[in-house]
């Protein structure tokens, strides 16, 4: 396959950045997306260019790390990861634009990536749970019921990418943390710092510029790991009633 | 968890993204039961002028007289002009923010599942306020009287309707049709803020915003439509 790829440049966090176009040839459609930006670095560095910097770490959508914007769509147009995204889900002769996750709250460092710390922040901010855990407690002692295990546990599998923030029209970090919202509320070890942490997660949300969600649902449309939107009407439920609770400090 | 400061960050989380639309969502349901109330009152046209002079008459004598006259219809009016306030005070703020979260835009963009509705609010919205203003001048103070000042709601409501005003009609319908769009997402999105959505709810909520949405279109609709094509006079 030959691939025409737009991709956005951009030297450093104070650059001001632009599009360039490269030829990208002979790739194969089982390489993956981050294959394909292998090769072409290959390429800028044998001709003395500065290689396209993008971020990964696994290789294998479980780190979450990898997230562009491609053609307009967060991690392509397959449900998941840059990494696990293949070229024959593209065809010979196409034109890619490839572009940063485009957030306040995620500034690029450099070309293709991006600071997602504002997420570290936000979990910083509530999203643990403070009862010191010693050894792993007898099975059957703390009984769970098995709906909200499994919710719990699908919420858990959130990897932090931010393709909900590069989807949503807001830019909204709703979805995200909503997961950690729903993970934690679900389990009887989250129920003591339940208030408190949907609060003080909202707060940390707000505070690092992301915007308001309006329940468009783009990020669960496009979330690799599939959180659904209702994760978020869970949030709003709890802070709702976290505001109105008499609960004292 | 420093829990020292949770009062300080409840009273900072009221200020919040999460508050101000369920604020939003709240002042919505209040403008939609007052719409739905309002279509059922237009609906008296077909029954008749002096059944629609009479609705609009007995409005005012609502609640009397424990209420004076025009009392009840009066606090209709504060709850629903505060309503409209704190609705569009809220989407503002979150419409700037919005704005400031995404300082660089996409160059190319696409939609994956988005609505043609829930694409439209923001400037739906601003339609459909510039059409309350216009609406309440013409219909209410009748202060605009397109064929003619009168005392009857009902004669008011036909002078403005009639074919040679033909885009004051068209301005409803296209407003109308505006609203119809904005409660398409609106009743979803404020049902999902007020906490209901649930997976396994999300179809029957999406039939629900739906459906309330399209009965008032039509059923505003039918109104000025009617009276324009001449079914009433
Ligand atoms: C298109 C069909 C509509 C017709 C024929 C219609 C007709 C009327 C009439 C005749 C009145 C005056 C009632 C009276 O004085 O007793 C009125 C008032 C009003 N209408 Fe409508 N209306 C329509 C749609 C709408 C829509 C879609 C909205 C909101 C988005 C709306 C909002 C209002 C408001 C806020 C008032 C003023 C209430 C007051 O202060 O007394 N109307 N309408
Ligand atoms: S909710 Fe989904 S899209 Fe958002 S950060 Fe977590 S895994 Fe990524
Ligand atoms: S590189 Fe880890 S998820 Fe793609």
């Amino acid at each position: 396959m030959n691939i025409t790829l737009r991709v956005w440049r951009q030297k450093g966090p104070d650059d001001k950045g632009r599009m360039v176009t490269y030829k990208v040839e002979d790739v194969s459609p089982d390489m993956s997306f981050l294959e394909m930006l292998d090769v072409l670095n290959e390429k800028l560095t044998l001709e003395g260019e500065e290689p396209v910097a993008f971020d990964h770490d696994c290789r294998e959508g479980i780190c979450g790390a990898c997230g562009v914007v491609i053609d307009g769509e967060a991690h392509g147009p397959e449900t998941t990861t840059t990494c696990q995204l293949h070229m024959r889900s593209f065809s010979d002769g196409d034109t890619i634009t490839v572009e940063p996750w485009r957030a306040k709250a995620f500034p690029v460092i450099k070309d293709l990536v991006v600071d997602r710390g504002s997420f570290d922040r936000i979990v910083q901010a509530g999203g643990y749970i403070s009862a010191p855990t010693g050894t792993a407690p007898d099975a059957h002692a703390m009984p769970v019921p098995k709906a909200d295990a499994d919710r719990a546990f699908d919420a858990a599998t959130c990897i932090g990418c931010g393709a909900c923030v590069a989807a949503c029209p807001n830019a909204s970090g709703m979805l995200f943390t909503a997961a950690k919202v729903t993970h934690l509320g679900m389990l009887p070890q989250g129920q003591p710092e339940r208030e408190a942490r949907v609060v003080q997660m909202v707060n940390q949300h707000d505070e690092e510029d992301f915007g308001g969600c309006t329940n468009i649902g783009e990020c669960a449309a496009v979330c690799p790991k599939g959180i659904p939107l209702d994760t978020i009407s869970q949030l709003n439920r709890d802070l709702l009633g976290a505001l109105t609770s008499s609960r004292a400090e | 968890m420093a829990n020292s400061t949770l009062t300080k960050q409840r009273s900072e989380a009221l200020g919040s993204t999460v508050a101000l639309k369920s604020a939003m969502a709240v002042t919505g349901v209040i403008l939609v039961l007052f719409l739905i109330a309002h279509m059922y009152g237009n609906l008296n046209v077909f029954a008749g002028q002096q059944a629609f002079d009479d609705y609009s008459h007995h409005l005012r004598e609502l609640g009397e007289p424990m209420l004076p006259h025009g009392g009840f219809l009066w606090i209709m009016r504060v709850v629903l002009l505060a309503s409209v306030l704190v609705h569009a005070y809220a989407a503002a703020v979150l419409w700037r923010r919005a704005g400031r979260a995404r300082p660089v835009r996409y160059q190319v963009t696409k939609r994956v599942q988005r609505s043609y509705s829930s694409y439209t609010m923001r400037y739906g919205g601003i339609l459909i306020a510039l059409f309350v203003v216009f609406h309440v001048l013409h219909l209410t103070t009748n202060t605009i009287h397109p064929g003619g000042a009168s005392d009857s709601p009902y004669e008011r409501m036909v002078a403005g309707f009639q074919p040679e005003f033909w885009y004051v009609t068209l301005f409803y319908v296209a407003s109308v049709v505006a609203v119809g769009l904005h409660l398409r997402h609106g009743i979803w999105s404020a049902l999902t803020t007020l906490g209901a959505n649930r997976q396994s709810r999300q179809r029957s909520l999406n039939i629900i915003a739906t459906v309330i949405a399209a009965a008032l279109t039509v059923g505003f609709l039918l109104t000025p439509l009617s009276v324009t094509l001449g079914l009433v006079e």
